[in-house]
């Protein structure tokens, strides 16, 4: 997120310091979370799956902040834990598809011709397809489980990435400094990835943030459904749909795992709408 | 180009669409690894029992004749049978779209109704806290998961105040209203951060246009302005939103369906994916996707009746 192509080294401090108040504010929440899913172990004394069939259901108090579930674990450990596995799933979904996304979509945008053609033909058909009914149908053919919903969404993901990347190549191809480095006898490659690549990145750094939202809540989501993550693995989305039967007698085992779910997204936001303005903000410095 | 003309060439690029999906689904489904018959049967049936299942199916012929079986099945309506559900799949996916037009039409009324205010306070006050609290809230909405949100606004409505069902859908029309309260409300919460959000952009965009400058100057209020002038140019941009979103939409129904035990296609998808039912499965990745270009139709001919100029473009 930090490697803004055309930043001289040296210069991190002035740039944070330039950043519009809420990628700060975002930016520090996100670090805290991912400090926070470290340092798990240090942070509570329970461990995620350890029992205490003596202190089923009690409500949030000092000793178990968020109250304990009815196997006695403890909620706040397993929202720490679950860190550990909502966060990199996060980073993996989304950076991963982002990558060939943007790679694919700039060189049809660059390219045009039969590869735009048959590009934005597959767009059009994954555009008509309510992305969770896609997974849905890609987990249920393959079956439950998280490497069958890596696999949905590599698959799925990478679209929207190259329909940005495409449009904003429409418009950077024509642009004299391509026109100067085609005139100086560039291929095609050295083009595309380190001259527009940069220029034609922004909007899917933006858009990458809500993504990566998308992606936290659609395991959860599918973990809720029962198409995700199995029930001991504390996965925000499956300790949510473990605590729905207790819903009357235990309010604080499902709603509060999806607490840390709003604060990383609300975290995650924050940056887009702060790295939105200062990018915004570096293009018209540029322009 | 009149509107019958427009509707036609839209139907037509349909066409390639929905053969695009039919056949994305059905290599998917053909591709499990596994007999999708034994899996049904769960290993208790005898290799006649099997072999009768599969040529009653016709998945016994070859990969080619199926699709096309499928696919001209697919145009008269015909969309298989169900083995686990003994019925055909057009019966059981076809009383199951009423109840989720109706979410969607409810649930599109609520957001628009949460978010326009908003979006207009959000927009006349650009850059003020209000703003900065309006969308600090945009955000918190939308990083609300929908069936956390469905747990707290069920836990809160639902149980706490005791004022709506929270499960089931009724048997008339004011019923079904009744019921669809607290599922709709809960996909709106879901759908109007980032109808609000584009929205605010919208006003923002349209309030520096010289025609509202002409207003001012021709000493109209602010308020005669807004609601005449920009608003009217606003809507444009919400009905393309929506429909925009319809995908998102869905996404989102599917889980509140699921939550509320509601009778509509997004619990039916859950449940035909719990139980692999591949013949539903199939009919609805096919009505999903007629569901959404056909939303995206209306929305098309809205801007048009809204706007004459999108009309003659």
């Amino acid at each position: 997120m930090t490697a803004i192509p055309t930043q001289p080294r040296g210069r991190l401090l002035t740039e944070i310091t330039r950043w519009p108040g809420s990628l700060k504010i975002g930016t520090v929440l996100f670090v805290l979370i991912c400090l926070a899913g470290i340092f798990a172990p240090w942070l509570t004394p329970y461990g995620p799956n350890e029992q205490d069939l003596k202190n089923t259901l009690v409500a949030p108090s000092l000793a178990h902040p968020f109250g304990t579930d009815n196997f006695g674990r403890d909620v706040f450990a397993r929202v720490l834990y679950g860190i550990r596995i909502n966060l990199p799933f996060g980073i993996i979904t989304t950076y991963v598809p982002m990558i060939y996304g943007v790679v694919l979509g700039a060189l049809a945008g660059y390219w045009g011709g039969w590869f735009d053609a048959i590009l934005m033909r597959i767009l059009d058909v994954t555009v008509a397809f309510p992305f969770l009914v896609l997974i849905i149908v890609i987990v249920a053919i393959l079956g439950p489980g998280i490497h069958n919903i890596y696999i949905a969404i590599f698959l799925t993901a990478w679209t929207m990435y190259a329909r940005l990347a495409r449009a904003e190549m429409l418009v950077e191809r024509n642009k004299d400094y391509i026109l100067a480095a085609r005139t100086l006898g560039y291929g095609t490659g050295r083009i595309v990835f380190r001259h527009a690549l940069p220029n034609v990145s922004n909007s899917s750094i933006i858009f990458s943030t809500s993504d990566f939202v998308l992606n936290i809540m659609l395991l959860s989501g599918l973990s809720f459904l029962g198409l995700g993550v199995a029930p001991p693995t504390p996965e925000w989305g499956a300790m949510i749909a473990e605590g729905r039967d207790f819903l009357f007698d235990a309010w604080w085992i499902c709603t509060l795992p999806g607490l840390a779910l709003v604060v990383t997204g609300t975290a995650l936001c924050l940056i887009g709408d702060g790295l939105a303005q200062r990018l915004g903000e570096r293009r018209h410095a540029l322009v | 180009m009149n509107v019958v003309s427009f509707i036609a060439s839209r139907l037509l690029q349909m066409v390639p669409v929905l053969i695009g999906v039919s056949i994305v689904v059905f290599l998917a489904i053909h591709m499990v690894p596994g007999d999708p018959v034994e899996l049904m049967m769960h290993g208790r049936a005898t290799p006649e029992g099997l072999a009768a299942a599969r040529a009653e199916l016709g998945l016994d012929q070859p990969l080619l004749v199926q699709y096309w079986n499928f696919i001209s099945g697919a145009v008269v309506g015909d969309l298989g049978t169900s083995i686990v559900q003994k019925a055909p799949v057009s019966e059981v996916v076809g009383e199951r779209i009423l109840p989720t037009v109706l979410l969607l039409v409810m649930s599109s009324i609520f957001a628009i109704a949460l978010a326009l205010p908003l979006a207009i306070v959000s927009a006349r006050r650009a850059d003020q806290p209000i703003d900065h609290a309006i969308r600090l809230g945009g955000m918190i909405g939308f990083a609300m998961p929908p069936f956390w949100i469905g747990i707290v606004v069920m836990l809160t409505f639902g149980i706490w105040l005791d004022w709506f069902p929270i499960s089931g859908y009724g048997r008339t029309f004011w019923a079904h209203v009744y019921h669809l309260v607290l599922p709709s409300f809960t996909v709106a919460l879901f759908l109007a951060p980032i109808l609000l959000q584009s929205l605010r952009a919208a006003i923002l965009d349209v309030m520096t246009a010289d025609y509202i400058e002409v207003a001012r100057a021709k000493g109209l209020s602010e308020r005669r302005i807004l609601v005449k002038h920009a608003l009217r140019n606003a809507l444009i941009p919400v009905t393309t939103i929506l429909a925009v979103n319809i995908g998102w939409l869905l996404s989102g129904a599917v889980v509140v369906e699921y939550l509320f035990s509601f009778p509509g296609l997004g619990s039916l998808l859950v449940r035909a994916a719990g139980q692999r039912d591949y013949a539903v499965i199939q009919g609805l990745s096919v009505t999903f996707a007629v569901l959404v270009l056909v939303v995206n139709l209306i929305a098309d001919l809205a801007c048009m009746a809204i706007d004459k100029r999108v009309a003659r473009a």
